[in-house]
């Protein structure tokens, strides 16, 4: 590992000034259970530790009548303590439950969740986040590939996004505020996320001297506030999820108005099934129009060559999204 | 001269009771120290460079960076130029520097030059295997061909395997080594403090009592902690290189990489009985990989002398780190193989598998009443009787319930251990002997029988473990250890208690033979209004303490020890049959093991053991990427351990009666660790009605297998 400054700075001003115009210059470092173990693994080698953890505001759950703003710095286990914020948003909740480590709950930021690296092995072998062998041959079409994305996956990207909490946060229409020391810019979640083209670009629109402050999420007026997340895990302790999926629904008179339906782990981005939303709209929820809304999010799924259970499992995690979040709104 | 024998249950005031270990408080608050916590003056901290590739010869190696970076007081070439490397994570090079990181630094700043050569690292398709293969002679019983042939056989056909899997020992493997002039202390992370002497004499080619090891605490071996290992002797090398103390720790990739595994076995298999369901036939084609070494045959059919035979076996030799013994070595593959194939057979005869193995038990030989009562105990727990439904005959809905079961067997005969027990006139208890406490509650073991001869409480026993110029031990392989150090502290007790008596007798006006010791006393044998407090008899010993050596085996003092365990062990379980989610919800273990000496830390043996079995069977696996050879989940991450949440209800029924009071102490470390895979595999089978063939049982391979659909 290579040896680093580290600084502390209070205010976030000073935070983005001590950062830098390239990634290798200075890394931010809020929870670190990624960043830490990265440069560890010599995935990452910051000149600059930029810790945030002491910045008060960013921190704070904040209900207003039009939004509510989540501070970049708010724990798993803070979200899961909250309240007002598990009534109305029970997705959130559902999604941070799903870290079964206490560990990573109690340390792990929201702005971590969604800024952490993909967990693909070989790019944390060293292979690069596009994962290439030393000719430039990409490694995991012919590879190793059960975790990998089944859709979004024509290359040269084939790692999935590890976030829990993306897909919740895009489907009940969150943004995230990014802030380069003079001006703030609020980006919509599900435009934050990008499959990198090449070796240069990275997993997301944040540039090296930007931070994430907050995430804001739109208020739902009452009775409409149906959300749920489901992971498909192979283990109930500690465990990356399979698949996953997130809805969210917005009801008129039992039926629904209107719908979200984002897959996690599936794809090198949070994958949004706008066919599966158009199956829903209109309808009641039922078993049956779960199941097909659940057929409908994959249909274009186009797995690896050991990963095509995913694409049952992605199908799965939407129909018991969706009866999870019907119930939930009664 | 004393009888030498164990307790009755009814007079025994510790042996067979409850008693928690006696260095837990030691373990749970931190005071126990294990290697990796140990420091010394001046230490210096080692890294290992290791070959990044599955197969490839040095062609040349420049250290000369490595060792001008300031911090760094030495370097030493494991495996110089012109080496051919055979595995991903093969040690290079060692780095000694004054502390982790600059010792790191120096690794990355070794320079060299690799020629890759083609690999091999996976062993599942024979196919690709090529002259990696090598098969054994065909072994032969009765007449498998007539037997298959019968008219009236019914036989079933299928594929089973069980991936490599690796310890994962929590603390990894490692050592402090320090020299003072030519003589080498070490502080090792083993199973064998002992053991390890001659090794480290040898290869430093230093006589054996120059060497001196020493250890008190070890975080799991499980059978991959009883070598020096390279990584030990360069830190020797380096110590001896830089006159200082220098600690050399594996990391935990490379711990999963090099530092053990337990074979793989992959079987075809087809089983022959009679409409009845009685046991003819069994012909299995199997092959295994331990490593470069190949693999060797677990024993198949295990535990069921089917009459007729017939088994072929091939060793693959691959590019990855070596198998080690993995607790019950070969056991627990061929035991997923044998009952697999059995549960599948009784699911073609439309059998309750617990009726076709009760009607079959005698094929067992000579423990088949004990199977037999066991199999009816653990039903009794298991309620299996009325919760066991036929193949996918269970509940409505997408998750689905089943049954399975599995026997299994060990020796577990205490070995060789030589122990000295010294009373002082203070009447304090010191027992002296090198063995080691691997976690299966050795301490405590010992403890309890030194204080339950002598009549104190275990507070005035005082042990001296893990240090190799203490009386021989013993490595603890094998499930061997509590039955050997058990045994030479109950002889060296009854012996020193013997001098003790010899010793006061005449100031109680009697004589030896005549004088007990019961719950802190040392009485006249039926006149107990005679005798002295435990103190007041030590201290008539004067100046002079008593001191007496006992051993294992002695046959001139009593048979303590034997051979011979086993035990059955059922799952019920959950299967998601839409996300191929495997969850088990309860185990019932009946466990034998001889005379117990005690029941807290037996049981929690079992515990231990069906929870590793669960890691194996649903979720444990080394990875191997074809294209670069190297092992891609060498971290706790992606290699998949059973957590708590993951442990179901466990019920643990260790079988006491007569019998094994007589059978004496013996090993139970390692058989409840055979059954877990074949029991969670058959109840899987039965929830959902097809065979998920090779463990572990990840959602991928049951969604195929169900997918697939029919009995194999």
């Amino acid at each position: 590992m290579q040896a680093f400054e580290y600084a502390a700075p209070s205010i976030k001003q000073q935070a983005v000034a001590l950062l830098g115009n390239t990634w290798e210059d200075a890394a931010v470092f809020a929870g670190g259970t990624d960043l830490i173990s990265s440069m560890k693994d010599n995935l990452l080698a910051p000149k600059r530790l930029v810790d945030i953890k002491g910045i008060k505001e960013l921190g704070g759950i904040d209900f207003t009548p039009a939004a509510v703003r989540i501070g970049a710095l708010v724990t798993l286990e803070q979200l899961l303590a909250h309240p007002r914020l598990g009534r109305e948003y029970p997705g959130i909740i559902d999604a941070a439950a799903g870290v079964t480590s206490p560990q990573l709950r109690s340390r792990g930021t929201i702005a971590g969740d969604l800024c952490q690296r993909p967990r693909c092995w070989y790019y944390r072998a060293g292979f690069g986040l596009l994962a290439k062998d030393k000719d430039g041959k990409p490694l995991v079409p012919n590879g190793e590939n059960r975790y990998h994305a089944i859709l979004g996956n024509q290359g040269p990207a084939y790692f999935v996004n590890p976030s829990s909490l993306a897909p919740v946060l895009i489907a009940i229409g969150a943004k995230v505020r990014l802030y380069n020391g003079s001006s703030s810019r609020d980006v919509p979640l599900e435009q934050f996320f990008v499959t990198p083209k090449s070796d240069a670009e990275r997993e997301n629109v944040l540039k090296p001297n930007e931070i994430v402050t907050d995430i804001i999420i739109p208020a739902i007026p009452a009775g409409e506030r149906l959300s749920a997340t489901y992971e498909v895990r192979q283990k109930e302790a500690l465990d990356w999820p399979l698949a996953a999926a997130a809805v969210a629904l917005r009801m008129n008179g039992g039926r629904v108005q209107s719908a979200r339906v984002v897959l996690g782990h599936v794809a090198p981005v949070p994958w949004g099934a706008p066919d599966a939303e158009k199956v829903l709209t209109g309808k009641r929820i039922t078993a049956d129009l779960a199941i097909e809304a659940g057929k409908e999010s994959v249909h274009q799924a186009n797995p690896l060559s050991k990963n095509a259970y995913k694409v049952q499992l992605a199908r799965v995690a939407v129909k018991r999204a969706l009866l999870r979040a019907a119930q939930g709104g009664a | 001269m004393p009888d030498y024998n164990w307790p009755e249950p009814d007079s025994a005031a510790l042996v067979g009771k409850r008693i928690s270990r006696v260095d837990g408080p030691a373990k749970v608050t931190g005071t126990a120290k294990y290697t990796y916590d140990v420091t010394r003056p001046g230490m210096l901290y080692a890294k290992v460079l290791r070959s990044p590739y599955a197969h490839c010869r040095i062609v040349s190696i420049d250290v000369s960076a490595a060792e001008k970076l300031p911090g760094v007081e030495a370097v030493y070439v494991v495996q110089g130029a012109g080496t051919e490397i055979h595995w991903q994570g093969d040690d290079i090079a060692a780095v000694a520097a004054v502390d982790e990181q600059t010792a790191e630094d120096a690794v990355q700043n070794i320079k060299v030059q690799y020629k890759q050569l083609a690999h091999l690292v996976q062993e599942e398709d024979l196919s690709k295997a090529g002259d990696r293969a090598k098969p054994a002679a065909e072994q032969v019983v009765g007449n498998p061909d007539e037997a298959f042939a019968a008219a009236e056989a019914v036989t079933v056909e299928g594929y089973y395997g069980t991936s490599v899997v690796t310890h994962c020992c929590l603390e990894s493997h490692g050592f402090v080594a320090e020299w003072e002039g030519d003589t080498l202390t070490v502080y090792p992370s083993t199973q064998a403090v002992e053991r390890l002497t001659g090794q480290f004499a040898e290869a430093l080619k230093i006589p054996a009592t120059n060497v001196h090891t020493m250890m008190q605490y070890v975080g799991g071996g499980f059978g991959s902690k009883f070598a020096v290992d390279r990584w030990g002797i360069a830190a020797a090398h380096l110590a001896k290189q830089t006159g200082k103390p220098v600690k050399l720790m594996l990391e935990r990739a490379p711990e999963q990489m090099v530092a053990g595994n337990r074979p793989s076995v992959y079987a075809k298999v087809k089983i022959a009985a009679k409409p009845d369901g009685t046991l003819t036939a069994w012909e299995s084609d199997s092959w295994s990989t331990g490593g470069m070494g190949g693999g060797g045959s677990p024993p198949m059919p295990y535990i069921w002398n089917f009459p007729h035979q017939r088994k072929r076996h091939t060793a693959v030799s691959i590019n990855a780190g070596s198998a080690r013994a993995w607790r019950a070595p070969n056991h627990p593959q061929g035991c997923y193989v044998t009952m697999c194939s059995i549960e599948d057979l009784a699911a073609k005869l439309k059998m309750d598998p617990l009726d076709l193995v009760l009607k079959n038990i005698a094929l067992t030989g000579e423990r088949s009443e004990l199977y037999r009562q066991e199999l009816l105990k653990a039903a009794e727990l298991m309620e299996w009787k009325r919760r066991w439904h036929p193949r996918a005959q269970g509940s409505p809905g997408p998750v689905k319930q089943g049954l399975g079961l599995a026997l299994h067997t060990w020796a577990g005969r205490g070995h060789a251990a030589e122990c000295r027990i010294t009373i002082h006139p203070d009447g304090y208890v010191e027992v002296s002997t090198c063995t080691q406490d691997i976690g299966t509650g050795t301490r405590t073991v010992i403890a309890i029988v030194a204080a339950e001869t002598l009549g104190v409480p275990m507070e005035m026993v005082k042990l001296n473990i893990g240090d190799n110029h203490l009386p021989p031990g013993g490595s603890s392989g094998g499930s061997t250890t509590v039955g050997g150090v058990s045994s030479s502290t109950r002889r060296a007790a009854m012996d020193a208690r013997e001098q003790l008596f010899a010793r006061i007798a005449s100031g109680l006006g009697t004589t030896a033979e005549n004088l007990e010791t019961v719950n802190g006393t040392v009485r006249v044998k039926n006149d107990p209004s005679k005798g002295f407090t435990w103190k007041q008899a030590a201290a008539k010993l004067g100046v002079n303490p008593v001191s007496a050596m006992g051993k294992n085996p002695d046959e001139a003092k009593g048979a303590l020890t034997s051979s011979g365990v086993g035990g059955v062990q059922m799952a019920d379980v959950s299967v998601d049959t839409e996300t191929g989610v495997v969850r088990v919800n309860k185990m019932v273990a009946v466990q034998d093991c001889g005379l117990i000496v005690d029941m807290k830390t037996a049981e929690s043996q079992v515990y231990g053991a069906m929870i590793m079995g669960i890691g194996y069977t649903l979720f444990e696996e080394r990875v191997m990427d074809e294209i670069t050879g190297r092992m891609l989940n060498p971290n706790m991450e992606f290699y998949k351990l059973a957590g708590l949440a993951d442990t179901p209800e466990m019920v643990v029924h260790m079988w006491t009666d007569a019998e094994q009071q007589k059978r004496g102490v013996i090993g139970l470390g390692e058989p409840p660790t055979i059954s877990p895979g074949a029991a969670i595999a058959n109840a899987v089978a039965n929830a959902t009605g097809v065979r998920v063939p090779t463990l572990p049982l990840t959602p991928d391979k049951v969604l195929a297998a169900l997918e697939k659909g029919g009995l194999a």
